[in-house]
Parts: C-alpha cells; sequence; structure tokens
C-alpha cells in the first residue's frame, strides 16, 4: 500500500516550514533512517527521514515550498512492485510561490483530513470541563486525637520529644531508618537523634558524608524502593542543595507516575535563625515548600505536637516537610504520656481562645505571638491565638472560624514578607472572610533583608513581641 | 574516530583480573538481541513520526543508535534488577518489558498512558517491571538510582540496581556523591555511563576534562570498563563482569561508547556534528545490521526470515501507535489526583 510521507512538526512550535530541498528523488529507493529531505522551521534546518520502506514513488510538494502546513502529505513512498498510479492520493495544491495565498487554506484543510481522527487540538482545549478544574477534593481531616482524663503529662524537650518520636516508629516498622550528617556515632548535630545508634544500630542510623544532593537522592530511591527514610538536614540551609531532589523527584514522582511511585519519606531539620549565625545560616524555609504541591509541611512548637507529628509524618505515605527550630530545641512542653500519641497532620490548633483579634503564627513565631497575647491581655485586649502546626495542607478553616468571631486578623512568622505564609493567609481571607474583616490583616514577618550577624540588628532583622503588639492595636483601633 | 575503533583502545583492563573477553552468541540469542533491538528502533521511529504528525508533544529524545547498550544489559540481568535512567527512556522501558501501547500513549498524553497521561516523554514508569524512571532531571537519576541499591542492601535481596546515564550527566556533582556513598557502603549498583558523544549539543571532548568516563570512579575505587556499546555481545559480556561485581563486591562503572543518530531531541537539527559523522557510524557499526549480518553469514536466518521479524514488529508498533492516537485524552478529573497518596 502506498504510504504518504506527511509534513512533519519538528518542534514543539512548529505549525508550518519551507521544504528546503529534497535529498531524495521519484524513484529513488529509500529504507527507514535514510535522510530524504531538509526542512526550515522558525528555528532551523531539519532533516525529515524516512520511516518506511520502499521507493519514493511521487513528490508532492517541490522544493522552495514555504508556508507548507504540518501533516500535509509531501510524498508518497511505495512497496515494491507498485506503481505510482496506485496512489490515491489527492493532487498536491500547494504551491512553490508563496504569493498564491488562496490555496494556503487548502493545504490546512487537507492536513486536518490526513490527521488521525481523535488527533488533539494544539493549545489548551476548551474542552476540559470548568467545574472539574475548580474543585479540588477537599481531605477529611480528623481532629486531635482525645488524650483520656488522668494522663500523666511529662515535661520533654523538643529535642526529647522527636527523639522519642522517632525511636518509637523504628520499633514499629523495620523499614524506617535515619541517615543524615552526624546522626549516628555523634547522636546528632544537636543531639536529637541520641540513644538511637545504640538502639537501633548501623544499618538503620546511618552517618552520610557531607553530600546533601546526593543523600537526598539516595533516600528518594530507598523511598521509591518501598523503605521509610528519615531524611535529617544538620540544617535546611544546607537542603538548598538539594533542592531539586526534594522538589523534582520527591513532591512530584506520585504524580508523574500516575499514582504508581510513592515518596514516603520525611525530611527534617531545624529551620529558621538560631542565634548569631547570620545570613547563610538563619533562613526561613517555610513558605518556600508549602508553595509545592505532592509535599506536606509541618512547623510545629510545641513538643507534644513535635512528638504527635512527627509519629504521623514518618506514617504518613506522602514526602514530608518537617520543619524544626534550634532555639525551640531546648525548650520544656508537657507531652501526654501515651504509648501511641498521634496527630493529624493538616489541623491546626488554639492555643489561646479570645474575641477580639486572631492572631495566626506557627514554629517559633508562637512565642512572640503568645508572649504579646498576655501582655494584650493585660491591657484589655482578649486574643485568639491559632498554631498553624500544618503549613501544607493549611487548616485555613480554623482561621476562618476565628476571624468570624474577632474580625481582625494578624500572622507572624520569622520568614520574609513577601509570598511568605502571612501573605497566604491575608489572601485566603480576602478570598473566603472577606466581609467578616473590619480592619485590614496585617503581617508581622522578619524584615526584607537577609540575616545580620551585629547582634542589634539581628534583633531588628527577627519580628518581636512589641511588633506584634503593635499590629495587634492597629487592627483593633487601639492607639 | 569512531566510537568502536576507540573501545578497541580500551580493551586493556582497567582492573586486575578482569577480562574484557567478548563472549560469541548462540543463535537464539542473536535473534533475540535483532529483535529487541529492532523493536525500539521502530518504536522510535514511530515515535519520531508521530511527533510529526503533532500527536506528540514537548520534549521528545528517541534512542535511536543506542539500542545495544540496553538490550545487552538486559540480558545479562535477573528477575527483580531494577533500571532507571534519564529522559531519553523509551528503549529502557521496552527492554524491561513495559507494554509499547502504554509507553506509546504516555507519549501522545493519552488515558492508556504508564503514568495516565501526567508523565509524558520523561517521565514514565513501571513498578511490575521494575522500572523507576524516566528522570527529567540530568543526573538526578544516578542518586535516585544509588538509592534503590541501598534499599536492595538493606532488605538483602539480592537485587541490583542498573542505573543509566549519560557522557553529560557524568559531570554532574551528585553522580560523585553518589559514587562515593555507593563505594562506602558497597551498595549494588552498575553504573552505566552511555556515553553517545554529545551532551545535547557539546561534543564530550569539549566539555570533560578527562575522557575516559570508565575511570570516573578511581578516586572512589570503583572499577570500570569501556564497552563497544554498538557491539551488543561486547555489552553483554560486560554486564555479566559488572552484575557478577555488583551482586558481591559493590558498584561497578560500564562506559558504553555508542551513538544517537537523531537529534539530542526532535526538535534538535544537530549541525554540531557532520553528516558524514552520522553516516559513517550508521554505515560502519550500527548495533542492529552487526547481528543482522551475522545471523545471515553463520546462515542462521534468511533475509526471509528477519523480514519476517521486522513485520511483526512494525505490526506491533503500529498497533501501539494506533492505541496511542486513539485512546481518549485523560479525564478531567484526573488533574487532581495522585498529588498525595
Amino acid at each position: 500500500m502506498p504510504i504518504e510521507v506527511l509534513m512533519p512538526a519538528l518542534s514543539p512550535t512548529m505549525e508550518s516550514g519551507k521544504l528546503a530541498k529534497w535529498l531524495k528523488a521519484e524513484g529513488d529507493k529509500v529504507k527507514s533512517g535514510d535522510v530524504i529531505a531538509e526542512i526550515e522551521t522558525d528555528k532551523a534546518t531539519m532533516e525529515v527521514e524516512a520511516v518506511d520502506e520502499g521507493v519514493l514513488g511521487k513528490i508532492l510538494i517541490k522544493d522552495g515550498t514555504e508556508d507548507v502546513a504540518v501533516n500535509t502529505p509531501i510524498a508518497i513512498i511505495l512497496e515494491e512492485g507498485e506503481d505510482a498510479s496506485a496512489a490515491a492520493a489527492p493532487a498536491p495544491k500547494a504551491k512553490a510561490d508563496k504569493a498564491d495565498k488562496d490555496e494556503e487554506p487548502a493545504a490546512e484543510e487537507r492536513a486536518e483530513e490526513n490527521a488521525p481522527p481523535d488527533a488533539p487540538e494544539k493549545g489548551p482545549g476548551p474542552d476540559v470541563a470548568p467545574s472539574a478544574v475548580a474543585t479540588p477534593p477537599k481531605p477529611v481531616i480528623e481532629p486531635d486525637p482525645e488524650v483520656p482524663e488522668g494522663t500523666e503529662m511529662v515535661k520533654l524537650t523538643v529535642r526529647e520529644a522527636l527523639r522519642d518520636a522517632m525511636a518509637e516508629e523504628m520499633r514499629r516498622d523495620g523499614d524506617i531508618f535515619l541517615m543524615g550528617e552526624e546522626v549516628a556515632e555523634y547522636q546528632g548535630a544537636y543531639k536529637v537523634s541520641q540513644g538511637l545508634l545504640d538502639e537501633f544500630g548501623a544499618k538503620r542510623v546511618i552517618d552520610t558524608p557531607i553530600t546533601e544532593h546526593g543523600f537526598t537522592g539516595v533516600g528518594v530511591g530507598a523511598a521509591l524502593a518501598g523503605l521509610k527514610p528519615i531524611v535529617e538536614f544538620m540544617t535546611w540551609n544546607f537542603a538548598m542543595q538539594a533542592m531539586d531532589q526534594i522538589i523534582n523527584s520527591a513532591a512530584k514522582t506520585l504524580y508523574m507516575s500516575g499514582g504508581q511511585m510513592g515518596c514516603p519519606i520525611v525530611f527534617r531539620g531545624p529551620n529558621g535563625a538560631a542565634a548569631r549565625v547570620a545570613a547563610q545560616h538563619s533562613q526561613d524555609f517555610t513558605a518556600w515548600y508549602s508553595q509545592v504541591p505532592g509535599l506536606k509541611v509541618i512547623a510545629p512548637y510545641t513538643a507534644a505536637d513535635f512528638k504527635g507529628l512527627l509519629k504521623a509524618a514518618i506514617r504518613d505515605p506522602n514526602p514530608i516537610i518537617f520543619l524544626e527550630n534550634e532555639i525551640l530545641y531546648g525548650q520544656h512542653f508537657e507531652v501526654p504520656k501515651l504509648d501511641d500519641f498521634v496527630l493529624p497532620i493538616g489541623k491546626a490548633r488554639i492555643a489561646r481562645s479570645g474575641s477580639d483579634v486572631t492572631i495566626v503564627s506557627f514554629s517559633i513565631g508562637m512565642s512572640y505571638a503568645l508572649k504579646a497575647a498576655e501582655e494584650l491581655a493585660g491591657q484589655g485586649i482578649d486574643a485568639e491565638v491559632i498554631d498553624l502546626r500544618t503549613i501544607r495542607p493549611m487548616d485555613i478553616e480554623t482561621v476562618i472560624e476565628s476571624v468570624k468571631k474577632t474580625n481582625r486578623c494578624v500572622t507572624v512568622e520569622e520568614g520574609w514578607p513577601q509570598s511568605g505564609v502571612g501573605s497566604e493567609i491575608v489572601a485566603q481571607l480576602m478570598e473566603k472572610a472577606f466581609d467578616h474583616l473590619d480592619a485590614p490583616v496585617l503581617r508581622v514577618t522578619g524584615k526584607d533583608v537577609p540575616m545580620p550577624y551585629a547582634a542589634n540588628l539581628e534583633k531588628l532583622a527577627l519580628p518581636s513581641v512589641a511588633e506584634v503588639i503593635e499590629a495587634v492595636k492597629a487592627v483593633t483601633y487601639r492607639g | 574516530m569512531a566510537a568502536a575503533a576507540k573501545a578497541k583502545n580500551a580493551k586493556v583492563p582497567t582492573e586486575p583480573g578482569v577480562s574484557n573477553s567478548i563472549a560469541a552468541f548462540s543463535k537464539d540469542e542473536e535473534v533475540a538481541a535483532f529483535r529487541d533491538m529492532l523493536n525500539i528502533r521502530r518504536f522510535e521511529e514511530k515515535a519520531g513520526q508521530l511527533y510529526g504528525m503533532g500527536l506528540i508533544g514537548g520534549f521528545c529524545h528517541l534512542y535511536i543508535g543506542q539500542e545495544a547498550v540496553v538490550v545487552g544489559m538486559t540480558m545479562a540481568q535477573k528477575d527483580g534488577d531494577q533500571l532507571v535512567t534519564s529522559y531519553r527512556d523509551h528503549g529502557h522501558m521496552l527492554a524491561a518489558g513495559m507494554d509499547p501501547k502504554g509507553v506509546m500513549a504516555e507519549l501522545t498524553g493519552r488515558s492508556g498512558g504508564y503514568s495516565r497521561g501526567k508523565g509524558g516523554s520523561m517521565h514514565m514508569f513501571s513498578r511490575e517491571k521494575n522500572f523507576f524512571g524516566g528522570h527529567g532531571i540530568v543526573g538526578a537519576q544516578v542518586s535516585i538510582g544509588t538509592g534503590l541499591a541501598f534499599a536492595n542492601k538493606y532488605k538483602e535481596n539480592g537485587q541490583v540496581a542498573v542505573t543509566y546515564f549519560g557522557d553529560g550527566a557524568a559531570n554532574q556533582g551528585q553522580v560523585y556523591e553518589s559514587f562515593n556513598m555507593a563505594k562506602l557502603w558497597k551498595l549494588p549498583v552498575i553504573y552505566v555511563v552511555e556515553n553517545n558523544r554529545y551532551g545535547m549539543g557539546t561534543s564530550y571532548t569539549r566539555a570533560s576534562s578527562t575522557t575516559d568516563f570508565s575511570q570516573r570512579g578511581r578516586s572512589f575505587d570503583i572499577p570500570g570498563e569501556q564497552v563497544d556499546g554498538m557491539d551488543v555481545r561486547a555489552v553483554r559480556s560486560a554486564a555479566e563482569r559488572a552484575f557478577e561485581h555488583a551482586r558481591t563486591e559493590g558498584p561497578y562503572i560500564l562506559e558504553m561508547q555508542t551513538y544517537r543518530y537523531r537529534g539530542h531531541s526532535m526538535s534538535d537539527p544537530a549541525k554540531y556534528r557532520s553528516k558524514e559523522e552520522v553516516q559513517k557510524m550508521r554505515d560502519e557499526h550500527d548495533p542492529i545490521e552487526q547481528v543482522r549480518k551475522r545471523l545471515l553469514e553463520n546462515k542462521w536466518a534468511e533475509e526471509d526470515d528477519l523480514n519476517k521479524i521486522d513485520k511483526d514488529i512494525r505490526a506491533v508498533v503500529n498497533a501501539a501507535a494506533e492505541f496511542a492516537t486513539n485512546d481518549p485524552e485523560p479525564d478531567p478529573s484526573e488533574l487532581w489526583t495522585d498529588v498525595y497518596v
């Protein structure tokens, strides 16, 4: 059967091109791989290879023809013994003369006729139902589990809570392992993994070389293969070396594989400013990661939340960004003494009830928020303080419910202002709670500068309790 | 200089006790290699054609010319061994036994594709066939493949992770981070450097300070050898040595000296090399022609037998193209699925 050779698209954007030169003549034998013609696209001259074998029976579009639409038949290849007259192809209409504009639509029309019946249209199709696009499914998130009355509360540091969470989960499941710099023999750069090597051995608590990009990829590969790695970054600042593996590999593979390859992995370590370590070691990455679909981002404040949420993160089948804070590591909080204390990812916690204003924060930002609320109480302003705990998926409903009551909102974070977590909350409140607001929402953030080293400047660069109080007074119109 | 000529210079063993000998193929092996390589070639030619028709969009990197590498490697691997590669991945998927229909339908972005139309040419996976992608970022698969090997060692399952990357990726930092960990932890991994001589438009000689990629593991004491990647028998023999080493000792590097006939991607006019260079490679070193010639010379097959194989393959490839053309696009609701488990 005669085979039509079609004008090929040779770039993602090409719609037509010039048939510059035929390299085979009618009657020439061709086999697959032979270059038969040259085509000029908008960018370059490209070669056209034959895919089929036979004899070049007829050239339908002559050398030098411009604006040949993609998918126009340009030649006929005949099988051995066939006659060119057997070709039932339509007579070529495209002309070498570019001025003959009348013929152009005809060539395009034919291209469409020759396209397979279900060929997709170029460009974004209008057939995507808008309703389907507008409605991402909403996950149902269970509330925090009840802590039974009479449960003993123990004082733990955040550091101990994290260690206990990992140890408990590693006892439950042999597929969980911890890897990172200094996590094993050194017992953790910040002593978070203290004792884990002794209990679980070198197979499951693994010191890595200083190789963030590499060991993050190794962790991702191990997770794709079915293990459940906990990858510790000595600080999240160093994870920038591994950003590609976190975003392009961990977060996207499930989607790109049509659901086949999940990546159950926890990336954890201290985030944000420590003290006097300057710009390269003091940065809050919460907003960065919170932008990425496929990741869940957790940034707790209390030891109980650190414990319950890290256990949940390790069990979660998705890649998790678990943001700790060096300043918080040594702080004590009460943690319920339960065999298996697991908290829901994606649920905010009302840390303090109030009626005059809603202060929303997370991680160490909570310490400013809570201190400000205390001082404000003394001045007759009753603030409600919400700890987001999880930044993605964000529990905006809890914030909205609070704003419906207080009609005012202030966000607090150590990160930079532009496109920050606060910006996201402001936007969502505009969209979903505009009618409930009696004042513009204000953001208290880190200053829009790299972190300075000098003690006085560092203090100025971070948010302060005074700034939170000032913002609250502004939104409540109290002088 | 032809890759094969270079390979001859590399016949000196790079590791004491390792012989770079090439075992001959039996008739059945020759036929199987012929069929598997031709299957990839015909599939890729068809993919190029569908791209030309606008049915495949975006980037599309064809494997034509390099078929002997993945086919020879696969001949030496065992069930359960994993495979991971870059975006030039169609050949690897077919060699892994994935269904051409599902691969082609992914290329056309249809619901019957391996990733249900959400991955495309560069991002395809099959848990069933132990194919871990299809990675679009140059070099990313090298540390991921090392992670697969880490999991094998952790689970003590005896499997090897075969990790393919190109001469371009061989200069990425994470490759060496991975080499270090692989050797440090004795991970069962084979690094297959497919040196097709061009990282996109840049000749490897213009991009690499040292061009013997088999020796790139030397600082980590990882053995390696250069292989004539156009000769499927040489590939299989080298692969057998590599698998043996990987299963018992740890990482191994194979530099496959190969060549891609087509441009880097469909939109690459390949002006950085001469037509003569490409033609010479096709005429003198084509991996499929080499096998065809041996089959005929040994009278293990007649022209007709080989044409019949070709015809059967074309029928399968055409059926895949037909399916990929008529299969529906993914349902709009698919937009929201598979973001989270």
